[in-house]
């Protein structure tokens, strides 16, 4: 089952791949990372088909997609 | 023994900048140095270099900004407005501490002026113009065999200091034509070592960044001060000067560039009614030949400073001699010839102490 | 499991401090996997502006300049003809370009030379704080025409693509959008001919890439939608999407 993971370190909170995903795996998380952002998280549990279009907006290298 | 040619001033500069390894050139059209760019035209491809006529000359001393960073010997020419515009692209160049050479062919001005030779860039060529803490090596020829032999220098003070380098002539230099002897063996860039902070090809080693900035608190604090210390280096090692019969002088001449060969006449013309002149010829305008002025100034007690501009490298003098000795001031802006008469008649009153001194002695 | 995207060598580990929603993040790592994947990093060369992007020579992994602000074309064009075997890019966003650099881009397509130039058109001018740009809208607010641009006072927004594209020097013009996935796919694919028509030999390329700026377009940073849609609905219309030029197209057939 693909997974797509978020590095929150570098996500920035922009939330474009949320808008992207198009199975909408995608949510936001209620915790703040150490630069003050609430990142995305993680793809919800077998949600994730791979498509790569959160990989292709996100501006910050902060998504990681396994397959 | 050495081949001599008859060449037109700007053509000897432009020979001269690519037998000390200039093989990138980029420039606009300007009056009086338009040989200069039409030579290179030609020239640059005969000896596998390149040539660019620029859209302007913002964008030809960017070009080179460009070319300079990676270790290649470039050049750009102009003459007093268009040095003006290149004035942000040398700021960067010395901030980025790229040894890149200009050559300026002054004329009139400020503004459009006219198209005859002046000497009135001094201030811009030595006091920066750009924006910023900076220095350029400036060199003052005064014939067209120094035209054709100071872009070796320049090249090579460029190169071991890292900073921008600039011959500064005038209309009159660039047009006049007189036999030029090629002092210095040809370089083929070839044989030259690529600078260790040359631009191109990363494979196999760390990447390299040039550039002017520096946000971090501090940092451009840091970045100027060890520029400082090649400054000095350069103050210490590279002045250069040329003095004439200055052993006995009582009135010595400061002047560099067209408006030392007429102080030669005046000073030939001077001796020849019995008045004891000199001459001190500043070659280096920075770094500007402080200490030989200050060890002249315990003995000569009066300078004539004779430029074809307001009066822009008498303040260097009388910033020197602070006070020692008296000094004077001959000065013709806008591009009008001094004659070597006028100069006498100058000399006359200062003798009779008719002359209204512009910095007395203290 | 296996990884199935990994960070460009071509792009150096560090955080980019673009804004969250910006779209130079996007498009420096599509210049990096381009480089990556015609493997020029080893001889390219890149050109940083004044801008936003300014610290680009800090993010690429290659030997980049920082120069003055819309003079990269004239960088480019120095390094270029200085070392013919350097690939050379010139990263600018709209003021840089189309603002005070106009006469170096209009120039560097007439001479036809043989760069790539990336053009980061956002309508607004970023590291200043939001003034109006050659290409802002009509109509759109920016901290010098607060009232929205009006053309007594301002003119209208310039479309680059199209009025280069009528340069013979010139021999590839696209303008693509990174607001969707899709146009990051095409944004790459012509980053990508750009390129590859440096390599080999064509001539000069730009890819003019509408990118978003929630900062001071002022629209929510945690809501990308409110960006997208102003590209969507107020660029597109102006900007439209496509190739403008394409002199290799006959070398094709």
């Amino acid at each position: 089952m693909p997974k797509m993971e978020v590095d929150v370190d570098k996500c920035k909170g922009c939330y474009l791949c949320i808008q992207v995903c198009p199975k909408k795996c995608i949510e936001k998380s209620d915790k703040f990372s150490k630069t003050g952002y609430y990142p995305a998280k993680d793809s919800k549990e077998g949600c994730c088909i791979a498509c790569l279009s959160c990989v292709r907006i996100c501006p910050d290298l902060a998504i990681k997609v396994y397959k | 023994m050495a081949e001599k040619k008859l060449m037109k001033g700007n053509e000897a500069l432009a020979e001269g900048a690519i037998r000390a390894g200039c093989r990138f050139f980029a420039g606009y059209p300007i009056t009086p140095q338009n040989e200069i760019p039409e030579y290179m035209s030609w020239r640059l491809p005969q000896v596998g270099g390149a040539f660019v006529q620029a859209e302007s000359e913002v964008s030809a001393i960017n070009m080179v900004y460009g070319a300079g960073a990676t270790g290649v010997r470039c050049m750009t020419s102009s003459s007093s407005p268009g040095m003006s515009l290149k004035q942000e692209g040398i700021s960067y160049a010395a901030g980025a501490d790229l040894p890149i050479f200009i050559g300026n062919v002054m004329r009139g001005g400020p503004g459009l002026g006219n198209i005859a030779g002046a000497q009135g860039d001094y201030w811009q060529a030595t006091r920066g113009g750009g924006h910023g803490d900076y220095r350029c090596f400036v060199m003052a020829p005064n014939c067209v065999t120094e035209l054709g032999n100071f872009p070796h220098k320049c090249f090579e003070v460029a190169f071991k200091y890292r900073l921008p380098s600039m011959v500064l002539a005038d209309g009159i230099l660039g047009q006049m034509m007189e036999p030029v002897e090629f002092k210095h063996p040809e370089i083929d860039p070839k044989t030259l070592t690529e600078p260790a902070w040359a631009l191109g090809k990363c494979e196999g080693r760390d990447k390299r960044i040039v550039k002017s900035y520096d946000l971090k608190e501090g940092g451009v604090e840091i970045m100027v001060n060890e520029r400082v210390q090649r400054y000095k280096a350069i103050e210490q090692s590279e002045v250069l000067y040329e003095e004439q019969m200055i052993e006995d002088a009582d009135i010595v001449l400061v002047a560099y560039g067209i408006s030392s060969r007429v102080c030669v006449a005046a000073m030939k013309q001077a001796r020849e009614k019995g008045l004891k002149v000199g001459l001190l010829r500043p070659i280096t305008l920075w770094p500007f030949p402080k200490a030989r002025l200050i060890e002249l100034s315990k003995r000569v007690k009066n300078f004539l400073v004779v430029e074809m501009s307001l009066g822009q490298m008498v303040e260097d003098v009388a910033l020197a001699i602070n006070g020692r000795a008296n000094v004077h001031l001959h000065a013709k802006p806008g591009a009008s010839v001094i004659t070597a008469d006028e100069v006498c008649k100058t000399m006359d009153k200062i003798l009779k102490k008719e002359a209204k001194e512009y910095a007395a002695v203290k | 499991m296996q990884l199935l995207n990994k960070k460009p060598e071509s792009l150096l580990d560090v955080k980019m401090h673009y804004c969250p929603g910006c779209g130079h993040g996007i498009i420096h790592r599509l210049v990096a996997e381009v480089m990556d994947e015609l493997g020029i990093r080893g001889r390219t060369v890149g050109v940083a502006p004044v801008g936003c992007a300014v610290f680009a020579d800090t993010y690429f992994n290659c030997d980049m300049i920082q120069g003055p602000h819309g003079r990269g074309p004239a960088e480019a064009t120095g390094i270029k003809r200085a070392k013919p075997d350097t690939i050379v890019f010139s990263y600018q966003g709209d003021g840089d370009l189309a603002s005070i650099g106009m006469a170096e881009i209009v120039h560097a397509a007439i001479r036809s030379e043989n760069i790539t130039v990336i053009f980061v058109n956002n309508a607004i001018y970023g590291m200043t704080g939001g003034q109006m740009a050659p290409t802002t809208l009509m109509g759109q607010k920016a901290t010098t025409c607060v009232e929205g641009r009006n053309a007594k006072q301002a003119g209208y927004p310039i479309r680059m693509s199209e009025m280069l594209a009528t340069i013979d020097g010139a021999t590839y013009l696209e303008r693509t959008t990174v607001h969707t996935a899709p146009g990051v796919v095409k944004t790459k694919m012509a980053i990508k001919k750009a390129f590859q028509n440096q390599i080999d030999g064509k001539g000069f390329s730009m890819v003019e890439i509408l990118s978003m700026c929630p900062t001071n377009w002022g629209t929510r940073l945690d809501n990308p939608s409110e960006a997208t849609k102003f590209v969507a609905e107020g660029m597109l219309p102006v900007f439209p999407l496509g190739v403008y030029k394409d002199a290799c197209a006959a070398d094709k057939k």
